[in-house]
């Protein structure tokens, strides 16, 4: 930050805060950036590239430099510069359009990531690729012939219109006009309850048919909830599809007409269906090109004739004119003298009122927005304290509970249970309700992945098609914020060892291009994930080899395990079948990470393939991390709660009925071998003292199994008595505890008892390892 | 109490004005009230609050969507409230025809982006001695 606010205290706080906001706002930048320039992408290909694209570009990147340069980001700000120039040099028509600039771009984009990375000091300084990129940009030749000044047919526009133009939109303008397009003036009263969607409407309206050049404030702003405009639109259409396509919204569109000359004057006597741009166009005198010594807008300037009658001043008398066909009947009025200029009658339609809502004077000074940006941490303690009051509201429920039991305070009792539901109701609205707030879009992480699907593709030389399902799934902001790295990391995978190369696929007759699918649904409390490739699948043998090769695996073991199990080798940390490191996806270290991550999610990760024809993962997620649902167990004495999610149904432990099978014991259940685990034993707690309550715990014990399910792995576990189902909230593990695993936290359960929440998938991954010692050890770890 | 219309589409230079701004010793050295921002987030917004109150000074930018500032400006120096407000235009020095543009339409000063939080407020110190207020 340049020189401070200098005064202490208060000042530096909001100074700091607007650091922040800078920071968030860049990123928003950047990620809008990507997401045009993906648009741009297409465009380009397909030879249409819409000059609005190139100038919101430019309009973002004059931004990031903007903050950059306010809040000392020095690389930032110089790189922001650079990529300006291109881009101005890009939308006022001075540099060509190609991939190769597009591709430049896109390396402007990765360096904001590196760039702010680096602000937020989670990186160090990018100066490398900084200086790489800099150079490449000075690379790029342009500075060629300025401005598109050229043929410019004159229009009948007041002098004050012009002067404030910005430049850019007087470019537009004389591109525009070079291009023999008709100018009209769309006129307009919104109200300012509904400017935003009227907005909305205009422009879309006005879209199909060309572009806007800018909007010009008229009236005299004295109705304080009017917003009076003239919209200047340059359009190919004729007047008459303009105004069709406005039907409906309450504008009034007028042509602005050309001034002087043979091609005017035939216009206003002529009536001919043609439209005012084809005649002007067919019959105006070619203009001498003006070389730009002097300010540009002069040659404009100078065209002027009578001027464009001020909108301010409905009073002046001017007669309508009826220049061309296409003016509508009841517009008609008396045919003006060719050449006398006067173009628009000044009285327009009266626009009816689309007033929404009441005149509120208190709603003077806030602002338009709809949205507002919160901190998640805001969010956590909203949650949080949501939680303490489920607390409270239990302990109440178990009071109302003895008072309506004792028989002389029955009706109060009655009272009491009421209230307590009441309050449940309500808690149970703001606890989803902050929740909702909690939840946002996949879409938001997928986006950023097809620009890394781009860039990859390019990379490998492949063509990959990216194809996204179920975008607007929520999920938790706080889960969605960690997806990004694990699913990128798959679709490198997919990309760079699934999808074949073109020859390849050719020869196997699938189409060149491969597929990447992202397919996002919600299943009870979950969300699913797929990423799915059309590539060349895993071969299981293949897969064995390779794990035995790197010693994760003995040869004999492999014949004991299932496909789905082959599949899983991937995740073992070491496993790789590239020999040498083709990129990050080759060196063996990505698919344990990816599985460790998502585990911390409190999700699973699950392979299928299928070779020839391709792979299959599917990521399951618990839709928010927050408040879950638990059935409370006791094992020994002590308290534990397994996630609801997870339990699939809980029967009686009969003793008499567990068999075994290779040394692990198993139920037969509905048909199938359900393995169980002990937790008395897996805890280590058979043989200890139980809990000091007098053998009371004992003589409750009615033992159960507890069937637990994640993806397709089922585990029974054997408790000495359940408790009951409730919602809670669960709270991280202390710092000296959370090595362990199988716990995902700990939670106050019913009647003050705390206990340890189980992670279920962790659990099982204990219990199934095949070395018993190394279960015992990570344990204790 | 004075109020400071800021017309700017970037929300955190608006925050960043506004913390210029709003601090106190600076209220102090320019003869004591305090300085209340308002933030529009562009033309539109601008227009919106212009009727409603009564502002000591504008600051604007220029290169803004839809409303360009320029036209704003234009805007601002026809209404009968704000026809002789201070006004001061925050723009990078790359446009500068369009800065000249501003200045011609009525503007009374310029601060080059990117701005020290000293070079905002000498600008405004100027134009508010200027206006005797």
């Amino acid at each position: 930050m340049t020189e401070g606010s200098g005064s202490g205290g208060r000042g530096d706080a909001s100074v700091e805060k607007a650091r922040e906001d800078f920071l968030s706002e860049a990123q928003e930048l950047v990620d809008g950036l990507s997401r045009d320039l993906l648009l741009l992408d297409q465009q380009v290909r397909r030879g249409d590239a819409d000059p609005e694209l190139v100038n919101d570009l430019f309009r973002a990147i004059h931004t990031l430099k903007g903050l950059a340069g306010l809040f000392g980001a020095s690389r930032m700000a110089a790189v922001s510069h650079e990529l300006e120039e291109l881009l101005d040099d890009l939308r006022l028509g001075r540099v060509e359009l190609g991939v190769k600039v597009v591709d430049l771009l896109f390396r402007g984009v990765e360096l904001y990531g590196l760039l702010l990375l680096s602000e937020k000091g989670e990186a160090p300084e990018p100066t490398r690729v900084v200086e790489d990129f800099l150079f490449a940009l000075g690379d790029l030749t342009h500075r060629g012939a300025a401005g598109s000044a050229g043929q410019v047919a004159q229009y009948e526009i007041d002098s004050s219109v012009l002067g404030v133009l910005t430049e850019y939109e007087e470019h537009r303008l004389r591109t525009n006009m070079k291009a023999g397009v008709s100018l009209y003036r769309i006129h307009v009263r919104l109200a300012l309850t509904t400017i935003d969607t009227a907005l909305d409407d205009i422009k879309a309206a006005a879209r199909p048919h060309g572009e806007i050049i800018t909007y010009l404030p008229s009236g005299d702003g004295s109705d304080p909830d009017r917003i009076e405009l003239d919209i200047l639109v340059a359009s190919h259409s004729d007047l008459e599809s303009l105004r069709a396509a406005f039907r409906g919204l309450d504008v009034a569109v007028e042509a602005i007409k050309r001034r002087g000359g043979p091609a005017a004057a035939a216009q206003t006597t002529s009536s001919s269906s043609s439209t005012p741009a084809a005649a002007a166009s067919a019959t105006a005198p070619p203009q001498p090109l003006s070389i730009p010594q002097k300010p540009p807008s002069d040659d404009l300037e100078d065209s002027l004739e009578s001027p464009w009658p001020a909108p301010a001043t409905p009073s002046q008398a001017v007669p309508p004119a009826v220049s061309s066909s296409n003016v509508p009947a009841g517009m008609a009025g008396a045919p003006a003298p060719a050449g006398s200029g006067l173009t628009l009658p000044p009285v327009f339609p009266p626009v009816v009122a689309a007033d929404a809502g009441p005149r509120d004077p208190d709603l003077s000074l806030r602002s338009v927005s709809q949205t507002v940006r919160v901190d998640i941490r805001k969010l956590d303690n909203l949650m949080n304290i949501v939680g303490e009051l489920a607390m409270v509201r239990a302990a109440l429920g178990r009071i109302t509970e003895r008072v309506r039991a004792a028989p002389q305070l029955r009706e109060f009792g009655g009272d009491l249970h009421r209230l307590q539901r009441a309050f449940e109701r309500h808690l149970t609205q703001m606890q989803n309700g902050i929740l909702e707030v909690r939840m946002v879009p996949l879409g938001q992480v997928f986006e950023k992945l097809a620009r890394v699907v781009r860039q990859i593709s390019r990379e490998h030389d492949k063509i990959v098609n990216l194809v996204i399902t179920g975008a607007e799934t929520e999920i938790d902001k706080l889960i969605v914020e960690e997806l990004s790295d694990p699913l990128m990391h798959m679709i490198r995978n997919a990309i760079d060892h699934g999808i074949e190369s073109r020859e390849e696929r050719t020869l196997v007759g699938k189409p060149p291009a491969g597929t990447v699918a992202l397919n996002a649904f919600q299943k009870g409390n979950h969300v699913l994930i797929e990423v799915e490739d059309d590539g060349s699948g895993m071969s299981t043998e293949l897969l064995i080899d390779t794990a035995v090769k790197r010693g994760l695996l003995k040869r004999a073991e492999a014949e004991e395990l299932t496909t789905r199990e082959v599949y899983n080798l991937v995740f073992l940390p070491g496993f790789t079948t590239r020999d040498t490191a083709t990129d990050l996806s080759g060196r063996g270290v990505g698919m344990d990470v990816v599985k460790t991550n998502i585990a911390k999610l409190g999700g699973v990760v699950d392979i299928t393939s299928e070779v020839g024809i391709g792979t299959k993962i599917t990521i399951t997620l618990p839709i928010t991390l927050a408040i879950i649902s638990v059935l409370g167990v006791e094992v020994h004495g002590r308290s534990f709660a397994v996630p609801l999610a997870s339990v699939e149904e809980a029967i009686t432990f009969d003793e008499t009925l567990v068999r075994n099978f290779d040394g692990r014991e198993a139920l037969t259940q509905r048909g199938a071998t359900l393995p169980i685990c002990r937790l008395a034993r897996l805890f280590g707690l058979e043989g200890l003292a139980g809990v000091a309550d007098g053998g009371k715990a004992h003589a409750r014990n009615k033992p159960c199994v507890v069937i637990a399910s994640v993806g397709n792995r089922r585990l029974g576990f054997v408790v000495d008595r359940l408790v009951g189902q409730q919602d809670v909230v669960i709270k991280a593990l202390g710092k000296s505890l959370k090595s362990v695993r199988g716990f995902a936290g700990a939670t106050e359960l019913g009647d003050q008892r705390v206990g340890l929440v189980l992670d279920v998938a962790a659990l099982m991954d204990e219990f199934m390892a095949s070395d018993k010692e190394r279960m015992a050890e990570a344990l204790v770890r | 109490m004075r109020r400071v219309l800021v017309v700017e589409d970037s929300a955190s230079t608006r925050a960043l004005v506004r913390a210029i701004v709003e601090d106190e010793a600076f209220a102090a050295v320019t003869g004591g009230e305090r300085f209340e921002v308002v933030e529009a987030s562009g033309g539109f917004d601008a227009m919106r609050l212009l009727p409603r109150a009564t502002y000591t000074l504008i600051i604007t930018d220029i290169n803004m969507a839809d409303i360009n500032g320029l036209e704003l400006i234009s805007f601002i120096r026809k209404s009968e409230r704000h026809k002789d407000t201070p006004l001061v235009i925050i723009s990078t020095q790359s446009t500068e025809r369009d800065v000249e543009r501003g200045l011609a339409l009525g503007a009374n000063a310029f601060v080059a982006k990117p701005f020290t939080a000293e070079a905002l407020r000498s600008a405004i110190v100027a134009q508010l001695a200027h206006d005797g207020r």
